[in-house]
């Protein structure tokens, strides 16, 4: 008699086929993200601690914290980048969250055509950031851009919109916001819809207005999204850099204008390390920016919990 | 780009029966609705007008806000006083090539975590959501060094490689199959003597295609529209559309009527695409988050 156990050649091909083919199935992932995502990701902390440039044949010496010595007390064009970094932060988070709250309270009503609504609202978010920055970039233009035209009509003079760094902040806002406005406001649409119709009725038998009621019950029933939103766009503002450099392109563009007053540090980590090459120098803008984007975007998690729900 | 979104569910999202009905919609809502839309399309309105016109048109003041006729004579300029068609091939090349592989590796590596058992399972699908989170763009200096040592750098290869797969992808194909594969469904193919790699290819790939199709559309859009990392890798003379974008924007004196008919161009591909499959795009973003 033949032991139950013994398996003959295909049965065995199959059990090890079964055990085997999960990790087949998912080791192209692991393996393409390991080498080109996660790799390089962590190297650049090695890079940060060594003086390194392409264009100097010497290869790389460690230097410990020597970069990062530079950058934090002796570099004032970083702690320029930084500012503008959370002025430009400051100037597209808020807006784009109040804006996407307006416009969802806007399309959650009974709307005829609210899918060309609704397509109309993400349709600026489609387009590629390089497009969307030449186009803005001509309409802020200072002799024959369009918003200086319609202001014209309001007694403004001419305004050189790269020129000074309110006005080219406010520009570069503009484009940020009016691309990710829809965005935000179709993930707040999603969940005022599943706010039961029952909690505006109870509002409305104790007298409650429509403002009241948006204030009282929407935003705060809301909160988990605006949170996500909000962290999220921080996370993506705090490291602008296609819009400040295609806003007026030509020799100031890695520089963020000529006296860099919109460089981001996003783009001050683009000029040190792909303009002058300095490789070093760049990764550790590179850390201190992640560390700088984490509490930003901790301190507006902090900011959006604190919305009040009863 | 990084990428955030929950994954689609095969039920359909709520519909009329539970939005909420309170009182008629005023015209002011839809006066104020209409005019935010046209305020979204208003900027690729305007760069279709700036293509149709000529140069000295652009100039003018009050500027001209309707299309002129002269479209198709700028984009004959854009060909020919540009490499703009060399950019679009090279822009079909890497989004065709990311947008395939990202859909394959990511319907593969989904199926794995949502049906198959194997050791470490839940931790791997911990790492993959994880790196969800990081910018990777925190590493492009190691990673233009690494091009660089292949020999890679200038070369379309460079975008490709980097962009074959995508956490994000794994993770929402995860959720797909999680949901939308009956495990009897694999049982009845495992009876009938399917290995692992039949049962994916004629089991769980045809329940996938709606959530793939859905995939694919967001990797197209994105890596067609992907900005940073082109820019760092390849060179003026290799570029893709965005790239070329920006090397035609920075020349000394701008030819707003070229550069933007540039734009026009390259825009059209995620345009139509939008067109035709935008309600799932609108639904895809509205049931969970998507960036770009």
């Amino acid at each position: 008699m033949t032991s139950a156990k013994t398996l003959t050649w295909a049965e065995r091909r199959h059990k090890w086929s079964a055990t085997l083919s999960p990790f087949g199935f998912i080791s192209p992932y692991f393996l393409i993200f390991g080498a080109f995502g996660l790799f390089p990701l962590l190297y650049t902390a090695v890079v940060s601690l060594q003086d390194r440039n392409l264009l100097d044949a010497d290869g790389a010496t460690f230097i410990g914290l020597g970069n990062y010595e530079q950058l934090l007390f002796h570099d004032p064009y970083f702690w320029n980048a930084m500012g503008n970094t959370v002025s430009l932060w400051l100037l597209t988070t808020i807006p784009q969250i109040l804006f996407a709250l307006g416009v969802a309270h806007l399309l959650n009503r009974r709307l005829r055509g609210r899918t060309l609504f609704r397509m109309g609202m993400i349709l600026p978010n489609i387009t590629s950031v390089a497009a969307v920055t030449i186009i803005f970039a001509q309409l802020f233009g200072r002799d024959f851009g369009l918003v200086n035209w319609v202001l014209s009509w309001f007694g403004a003079g001419r305004i050189d919109w790269q020129a000074g760094t309110a006005s080219s902040h406010t520009a570069i806002a503009a484009m940020v916001v009016w691309r990710w406005t829809g965005y935000h406001a179709l993930i707040f649409l999603a969940s005022m819809q599943a706010i039961p119709t029952s909690m505006y009725e109870a509002a409305t038998l104790d007298g409650a207005k429509g403002w009241q009621q948006f204030w009282r019950i929407t935003v705060p029933l809301l909160r988990p999204q605006i949170i996500f939103s909000t962290v999220i766009a921080t996370t993506g503002n705090m490291r602008l850099l296609a819009e400040p450099l295609l806003f007026n392109p030509g020799t100031a563009a890695a520089t963020g204008g000529s006296d860099r007053q919109f460089q981001t540090a996003a783009l001050y980590l683009y000029e040190q390390g792909f303009t002058k090459y300095d490789f070093g120098y760049s990764s550790a803008i590179a850390l201190v920016l992640a560390v700088v984007t984490m509490l930003v975007a901790g301190l507006s998690y902090l900011v959006t919990r604190r919305i009040q729900t009863d | 780009m990084t990428t955030v979104l929950t994954p689609v569910t095969p039920e359909r999202i709520p519909g009329r029966a539970r939005r909420l009905v309170r009182r008629a919609t005023s015209p002011w809502t839809y006066a104020a609705l209409i005019a935010i839309l046209a305020g979204s399309a208003f900027p690729v309105y305007w760069s279709l007008v700036v293509s149709s016109q000529t140069t000295e048109a652009v100039g003018s003041v009050p500027p001209v806000l309707v299309p002129g006729g002269h479209l198709f004579e700028n984009i004959a300029r854009v060909f020919d006083e540009t490499d703009f068609a060399l950019a679009l091939g090279n822009s079909l090349i890497v989004s065709g090539t990311i947008t395939v592989s990202v859909v394959l590796f990511s319907t593969l590596a989904g199926f794995a975590f949502a049906k198959l058992r194997f050791r470490g399972r839940t931790a791997l699908l911990l790492v993959v959501i994880a790196t969800q989170a990081i910018p990777t763009e925190l590493g492009v200096v190691p990673l233009y060094m690494m091009m660089a040592d292949l020999g890679w750098a200038g070369q379309l290869q460079a975008v490709i490689v980097p962009g074959l797969v995508t956490a994000f992808g794994v993770f929402y194909m995860r959720q797909y199959f999680e949901r939308a594969l009956p495990l009897e469904l694999l049982e009845a193919g495992r009876m009938d003597g399917c290995g692992p790699l039949r049962l994916f290819w004629h089991v769980a790939l045809p329940t996938a295609r709606p959530a793939a199709a859905v995939l694919g559309l967001f990797t197209f859009m994105q890596a067609w529209n992907d900005f940073f990392w082109p820019l760092v890798v390849l060179v003026p003379e290799n570029p893709t559309v965005q790239t070329a974008l920006s090397t035609l924007a920075s020349g000394y004196t701008t030819d707003y009527t070229l550069v933007l008919t540039a734009a026009t161009i390259g825009t059209i591909p995620v345009l139509v695409v939008f067109l035709l499959f935008g309600r799932h795009i609108v639904g895809g973003i509205m049931q969970g988050a998507l960036k770009g």
